[in-house]
């Protein structure tokens, strides 16, 4: 064969993708940054806070009397002496996108695709997509956290509703895997 | 002695900005383990490729150990570490809630941001789901919120409610999670030849 790269591992950049870490090593990395954040800040890690405080900042931006009478949103808002936005959740997330863009660019893995199974079509992907994300948010804020808030951070810290909660999300996502098959298989 | 912000090292600011550094880690392993990718994560729930909990067990493992051994040495206040608060009924349900929305949508939140910000056009439209869903969760929560808040147990450990020492119940998570390693790998044997 003459040519060192096959087509068909080719990606956007031009180059072929880098494989992914082994888990063990990813995971040990993610449990340091976490034991650092316990260390430092004296709280883990989160991801689903930042959602909230970004949607009563919108709601706030086109209904203030709305968001503003509105028990879980002004929750977000604050007594309104601080921006909504001024989170320790909206920091660590918009830190997320460039810590994950910039492994991204490096492992030439940074592309616009949608992420798919061969059998399902993008536009029913993408409904699934968002289908998925309102179902998320409204488990996430039952469960007081999502992944990262409760499994995640408060697994390490052998949190009694963390553990739970943890277990759930296996016993709920494998209770649907069969039916949804054909979006990834 | 930790935590640093806890005991007044340094401000608000500068936990912001430490937010945003140790979220570039968080950021950065998540990608590098492949789930900026929902192929990669809802592979968890069809045993060919069990990374999800390879990652957040080794993860869980890393961060449990390293609290203990600070602990112990008298580095670390643990009882300053902030705890989310059990209500066990509401948090069974919305893990179950989630779990569903994980195996639908493909992602959870936070590796939704890392899908998006690598050009995931899927991890977009799933974030803006979770947006469009806490926007819905906002107008019916005073209907729900009784529930939300029921059960409440406190801030509260499992080895407070089982009585038993700290150190064994790390032990036994240590043990369980080797445990599940060896069997997931056996199970990806298993079930990675339908691929």
């Amino acid at each position: 064969m003459s040519s060192d790269h096959h087509p068909a591992v080719m990606r956007g950049s031009g180059r072929p993708a880098s494989p992914y870490w082994n888990p063990y090593l990813a995971g040990i990395g993610l449990g340091l940054v976490l034991l650092a954040a316990f260390v430092l800040v004296g709280r883990g890690l989160g991801a689903s806070g930042a959602f909230s405080s970004t949607v009563a900042w919108l709601v706030n931006l086109v209904a203030p009397a709305h968001a503003q009478s509105n028990e879980y949103l002004q929750g977000y808002l604050g007594d309104g002496t601080t921006h909504p936005l001024k989170a320790w959740l909206v920091f660590e997330v918009l830190g997320v996108m460039a810590g994950a863009l910039f492994s991204a660019l490096l492992a030439g893995r940074a592309r616009i695709a949608v992420e798919k199974g061969p059998r399902v079509s993008t536009v029913l992907r993408l409904l699934c997509a968002f289908a998925g994300g309102i179902l998320m948010a409204f488990g996430a804020h039952l469960a007081r956290g999502c992944t990262s808030g409760q499994a995640l951070t408060g697994g390490a810290l052998l949190n009694v509703g963390s553990w739970a909660f943890m277990l759930m999300v296996f016993v709920g996502g494998y209770s649907v895997a069969w039916f949804m098959r054909w979006q990834w298989r | 002695m930790a935590p640093f912000y806890k005991y007044g090292f340094f401000g608000d600011e500068m936990s912001l900005i430490l937010a945003f550094v140790l979220g570039t880690g968080f950021g950065f392993f998540l990608e590098r383990a492949g789930f900026g990718s929902a192929r990669k994560l809802a592979a968890q729930f069809y045993l060919y490729d069990m990374s999800v909990f390879k990652v957040m067990f080794t993860a869980i493992v890393t961060a449990m150990l390293g609290v203990t051994y600070l602990g112990w040495l008298g580095w670390l206040d643990l009882s300053l570490v902030y705890l989310v608060p059990t209500h066990l009924v509401p948090q069974i349900v919305g893990g179950l809630v989630l779990g569903v929305g994980f195996v639908v949508g493909g992602y959870c939140p936070g590796t939704s941001v890392a899908s998006l910000a690598t050009g995931r056009i899927d991890g977009f439209v799933y974030a803006f789901g979770i947006g469009a869903g806490t926007l819905v969760y906002a107008e019916v929560y005073p209907w729900i919120k009784g529930f939300v808040n029921s059960n409440g147990m406190g801030q509260v450990t499992l080895p407070e409610v089982f009585d038993l020492p700290w150190g064994l119940v790390v032990f036994a998570v240590v043990l369980i999670a080797v445990a599940g390693f060896s069997a997931a790998t056996l199970v990806e044997r298993r079930f990675g030849d339908e691929a």
